[in-house]
């Protein structure tokens, strides 16, 4: 028998009362245990699977299943199992961030002592236990983000939603977050996450969809789909003197001029770079170091969602 | 949830509602304390001298349980539309949507708070009308069925008021223009029996006049309706507005798209 999905979406769909379609006919598969990207750009319909999910929009066709529990017709029993951190502050800013917490566990039917004991672990992990008894609103950005994902936790879910759960954070506290994320999905939690850092979803995620236009248009491991990758670019840090205005030709690759300083070089993956560095050097280009441009999955999204082609669902 | 789970988000919510109450007490219990003492001074003490007995009861004393309904009304009504649209405003009530809680421990939640303000409200106002007149009590099965019954139909209405309303004004417009017309036309200042025709009439169709008759019958023996009909009406209005509210937040009105 195989394995109950964490998350199994069959044609989801919604129309808004608008007539605007978010979803058309979505089929998604969440394996138990994984740490999944959904990706897709401003109006692809993120936020509205993710709204269905947490069954705070009605979907208008098809089903979701949380663990093989119908979030549509046994909606109590799906979200007894979830946790969502929503993209939006949705905190009560005049309670303090223990109160909101075991207020949250009470929700679930939690008894207080839990509660407590629980507020502690997870505010203290999100390094928040100093600031457990002060108001909310005098949180930072970043700190009221933690404090969504330690309210999200108290019910020990077992499906983690987070809604760009690091927008607006810095890298320190974007670090600590993916480390809390690792460390309860190691523990069990399946985690999927929407973000706009591709980075995030690069460094983070084993499996990944992306979203557009209401549709799945692929859906596969980050892994696989970097090797669909079949360019690669390189930026080039150069030492004095300064890039010539004409560049050399190497053949099957094309060398861009970014500034005075650097060169960017797009070449067919696994190409060797003996020609081009040949080439440099007799047109007396010096270069002092040499990396990978980073976002390789930024590149592949854009190809995807731009041309708008459906590689596959 | 089981029955033991849906207590606990019950006593959660009551419990949260509590502590808002009591934090914000200079907003929520003080108001009605200055407005009442200034009703009792204004209305019992100095006019209410000049005109005399209103069946058979000096006039402080016939208007104290009209003043203790209408703190009652105006605050259990005031907490549950402040409240719950306060939440719906600053997106927190999604705590509550998206957590297992049934629709009806949410509004279980909502308005035994709101009722809990309520009552608060009216045992303080009672307690200052002591400073003003002696305290009657005929029926106390009557006067305190009466009281809970109204605190809970509008603690319903307040609720089914903040399901609709998208902005702050559409909280403060049913109070000003419905409630605080129709309490003041409720018999809390006078006997409909003292109203020409059609007035009098037409005060039938207003239900806080039912309820505050109710209230004056516990307390002082006499009322303007009979505690049949007036029981009749609050269980009615009780029920519907119930069940309006109960729909109203399963399908989620003004919460879910």
């Amino acid at each position: 028998m195989p394995p109950i999905p964490a998350l199994d979406l069959r044609a989801l769909r919604k129309t808004y009362p608008n007539g605007v379609e978010a979803l058309k006919g979505i089929d998604l598969r969440v394996e138990a245990g994984d740490l999944f990207a959904l990706l897709g750009p401003n109006g692809a319909g993120k936020s509205t699977l993710i709204g269905i999910l947490a069954s705070l929009v009605n979907s208008t066709g098809g089903e979701a299943r949380v663990f093989d529990v119908s979030v549509q017709h046994d909606r109590s029993r799906a979200m007894a199992l979830l946790g969502v951190v929503p993209q939006e502050i949705n905190l009560n800013q005049f309670e303090r961030p223990f109160d909101i917490c075991v207020n949250e566990a009470g929700f679930y039917g939690i008894p207080r002592q839990i509660a407590r004991g629980r507020a502690e672990k997870y505010l203290t992990e999100l390094r928040l236990w100093d600031k457990a008894f002060g108001p909310a609103r005098n949180l930072s950005g970043g700190m009221k983000r933690r404090l969504m994902i330690a309210r999200a936790m108290m019910n020990e879910p077992r499906v983690l939603i987070l809604d760009e759960p690091t927008a607006g954070v810095d890298i320190e506290i974007r670090r600590a977050m993916w480390q809390f994320v690792q460390a309860i999905n190691r523990g069990g939690v399946t985690v999927i996450l929407t973000t706009h850092y591709l980075e995030e979803a690069e460094n983070l995620c084993r499996n990944v969809a992306i979203i557009d236009h209401g549709r799945i248009i692929e859906h596969t491991s980050v892994r696989a789909l970097l090797a669909k990758l079949d360019v690669e670019t390189f930026v080039l840090d150069l030492a004095p003197p300064h890039a010539p205005p004409v560049l050399p030709h190497v053949e099957g690759m094309q060398l861009r001029r970014v500034d005075d300083d650097t060169l960017e070089v797009e070449l067919p993956k696994g190409r060797d770079l003996n020609a081009l560095f040949a080439a440099l050097s007799a047109a007396g280009i010096l270069v002092r170091s040499m990396r990978t441009k980073a976002n390789r999955l930024e590149e592949l999204f854009l190809r995807l969602t731009g041309s708008g082609a459906e590689v596959a669902a | 949830m089981t029955v033991r789970e849906q207590w606990v988000a019950f006593l959660t919510l009551i419990r949260r509602e509590m502590i808002r109450i009591l934090r914000i007490w200079g907003q929520t219990l003080m108001p009605p304390a200055i407005t009442m003492t200034l009703y009792f001074l204004i209305f019992g003490t100095l006019i209410g001298s000049r005109i005399g007995t209103i069946h058979g009861f000096t006039y402080m004393q016939y208007i104290t349980p009209g003043l203790v309904m209408m703190s009652v009304i105006v605050n259990s009504y005031g907490n549950v539309t402040s409240s719950f649209f306060g939440a719906k405003f600053g997106r927190y009530v999604e705590e509550m949507l998206v957590s297992p809680m049934p629709p009806r421990v949410i509004l279980a939640g909502y308005v035994g708070g709101a009722m809990l303000r309520g009552l608060m409200v009216g045992v303080i106002v009672l307690a200052i009308s002591l400073f003003f007149t002696s305290l009657h009590v005929v029926s106390a099965w009557v006067t305190i069925s009466s009281v809970v019954l109204t605190t809970a139909i509008f603690s319903l209405a307040g609720f089914i008021n903040a399901m609709f309303a998208r902005k702050f004004d559409d909280i403060a417009l049913v109070p000003t223009f419905v409630l605080t017309p129709l309490t003041y036309l409720g018999g809390v200042f006078y006997s409909i029996d003292q109203l020409p025709e059609p007035w009098r009439a037409i005060s039938h169709a207003n239900p806080i006049l039912y309820m505050v008759s109710a209230f004056r019958d516990g307390m002082l023996g006499i009322g303007d309706i009979a505690l049949g009909p007036a029981y009749a009406v609050m269980l009615v209005l009780l029920i519907a507005l119930g069940i309006t509210a109960e729909r109203l937040l399963h399908y989620g009105r003004g919460l879910r798209s």
